[in-house]
């Protein structure tokens, strides 16, 4: 009992930034209805971009910046295959995460990245959750972050700019009939998102202290995961836009919590990943299990 | 105003679904034409419209508004020329947006999107005049979402959202079809209101003949992706639905027999 008392504020802290993860998750597949796929690229060319350029004597707000643009930039080739292209999304984002991952293996070098949390000036880490002085704390600097990026998405999706992309997503047909450029909105949409997910990537290797090239893998499947435990736990409380991603960051951090009380009790670590993906599935398939199980009753 | 030039749309080219969906379609409306457009199921009634919106580019043919050719601008570009309501009410509004929401998006129509915020509160009062004199009493459910709305209401939303920025021309695609008898005789009484109030430039299209008697200064009937009988004037007022009928055997040479057409009646 104690170990896993001991474990809950580091799930608590790898939960936050998923959160964001999961937040830049939620952009594309709630609002712009696009299951986005390169964000199991993205990540990883986060984290990598932003070891790199720490290693390369960059201050840690530089290289997340980086980091940010480079993700950004992989949502702009997502958004490009899928609009000017004309690919389906769901293979647009494929190949995107696939090209990535020999870029990854470029910027890092190698398929693996450490970095000494003594030595380099890290904003978050591990090791920065117990016996810190409080504005070190890693937990605290995650959710500041995280408020600070809420109430800047806030911001955003209440501009003409933020409603054009909120209404291509909900209509896409009516969004063109309203003159709203409905290829700029998607490529817009995809990089604000994958942007999120590399500065989350760039988070998380801090944290771990190291990129690795699979760090990405199944990671979509996770922030899935933290949109819809959030929207099924809080779905009925927060109705405000800004609440819902406060949601999905409270989803993230039950899912973290979840699997720290599954490992400790002893799971084999192996199936993480299908009981993830399961869980997922049974989620997902809900609303169409219901829908039927009604119609047959009322038939 | 409008000069549609010969327009021509195959779709499915070359394949065994090839269908030559407008064959020619020559148009010119001057300001203030109000047009009835009749025709039976694939006459080209719904793809003219489509056309004249951009939803995809024509084969053959020019589309000049205002002297300003647009046949190659892309349907968003369009917009800022267009008022356009839908068949289906889910198609004209955006569902989980608000209704002031959705009123926004229409008001910027043709302006370049920005960061200035997405609605201010001067447009709050103008949304809440408007929406009160539908007498739908969604005046005070301005921040409900749209999807809540029943298909009337949503179809009247969307007439307003279509003029709110007054288009050089509007396009009616059928847009009381879908819509029980009353709530449609609604929606057309208040097409006729906003139509002659804001003196626009308008097509509908319709499969009640009585209604494109009534309404509008001119009516024009499709068939096979042409137009085959155009009539303005004293003589369309005078028109019946059975002149229609006979105009349609005598231009297309076949009996008439489109139970859609007829139940119309």
């Amino acid at each position: 009992m104690i170990s896993l008392l001991n474990a809950l504020p580091g799930a608590v802290a790898q939960g936050l930034i998923w959160g964001i993860m999961a937040i830049g998750v939620y952009l594309t597949y709630r609002i712009l209805d696009i299951a986005d796929l390169t964000v199991d690229g993205s990540i990883c060319t986060g984290g990598a971009v932003c070891i790199m350029l720490m290693l390369m004597g960059q201050n840690v707000w530089v290289a997340m910046f980086g980091a940010m643009l480079a993700g950004m930039a992989a949502g702009f080739a997502t958004g490009i295959l899928h609009t000017f292209m004309g690919i389906p999304a769901i293979l647009a984002g494929i190949l995107t995460q696939l090209g990535l991952y020999s870029i990854n293996l470029k910027i890092m070098g190698k398929a693996n990245q450490a970095i000494n949390v003594d030595k380099y000036d890290l904003l978050v880490s591990l090791r920065f959750i117990k016996n810190v002085p409080i504005y070190k704390n890693t937990i605290l600097l995650v959710a500041v972050l995280i408020v600070v990026m809420i109430l800047i998405l806030y911001w955003f999706f209440g501009t003409e700019l933020g409603c054009s992309l909120r209404a291509t997503g909900c209509n896409d047909r009516m969004a063109r009939a309203q003159g709203i450029n409905t290829d700029f909105s998607r490529v817009l949409g995809l990089m604000i998102s994958n942007g999120l997910v590399a500065f989350a990537g760039a988070l998380l290797t801090q944290y771990q202290g190291f990129a690795d090239i699979n760090m990405g893998r199944g990671s979509i499947v996770i922030g899935l995961a933290a949109v819809i435990i959030g929207e099924a736990v809080f779905g009925r409380v927060f109705r405000n836009f800004g609440f819902r991603l406060f949601g999905v960051v409270l989803g993230s951090i039950i899912y973290y919590l979840v699997l720290q009380v599954v490992i400790w009790m002893g799971i084999d670590t192996d199936l993480l990943k299908l009981l993830s993906s399961a869980v997922v599935a049974v989620f997902l398939a809900i609303p169409t299990m219901k829908s039927r199980y009604f119609s047959n009753r009322r038939k | 105003m409008l000069v549609a030039k010969n327009i021509v749309k195959t779709f499915n080219k070359g394949t065994v679904n090839e269908k030559q969906a407008l064959r020619g379609v020559s148009l010119t409306l001057n300001d203030g034409d109000f047009v009835t457009v009749i025709g039976g199921n694939g006459a080209g009634k719904s793809t003219f419209l489509n056309a004249i919106a951009g939803v995809w580019p024509v084969d053959e043919g020019t589309i000049v508004i205002d002297e300003k050719d647009i046949t190659k601008l892309p349907e968003y570009k369009r917009a800022a020329f267009l008022g356009r309501v839908f068949q289906d009410p889910m198609n004209g509004t955006a569902a989980t947006m608000g209704i002031e929401e959705n009123l926004a998006l229409a008001l910027r129509r043709g302006t370049r999107r920005t960061l200035k915020t997405g609605i201010n509160n001067k447009e709050r009062a103008l949304y809440e005049d408007m929406l009160a004199r539908l007498g739908l009493g969604l005046q005070t459910r301005m921040t409900s979402k749209v999807g809540l709305l029943s298909g009337g209401q949503r179809q009247a939303l969307t007439l307003l959202m279509a003029t709110l920025k007054k288009p050089k021309l509007l396009l009616l695609d059928e847009h009381t079809a879908a819509l029980d008898p009353k709530t449609a005789r609604k929606v057309l009484d208040l097409t006729a209101e906003i139509v002659a109030e804001q003196n626009l430039t308008a097509m509908m299209v319709t499969h009640n003949m009585k209604d494109a008697i009534q309404m509008g200064n001119r009516l024009i009937m499709m068939h096979e992706g042409r137009i085959i009988y155009d009539v303005a004037g004293e003589e369309k007022k005078n028109l019946q639905v059975e002149d229609l009928l006979r105009k349609f055997e005598e231009a297309s040479g076949e009996e008439f027999a489109n139970d859609r057409m007829m139940l119309a009646k």
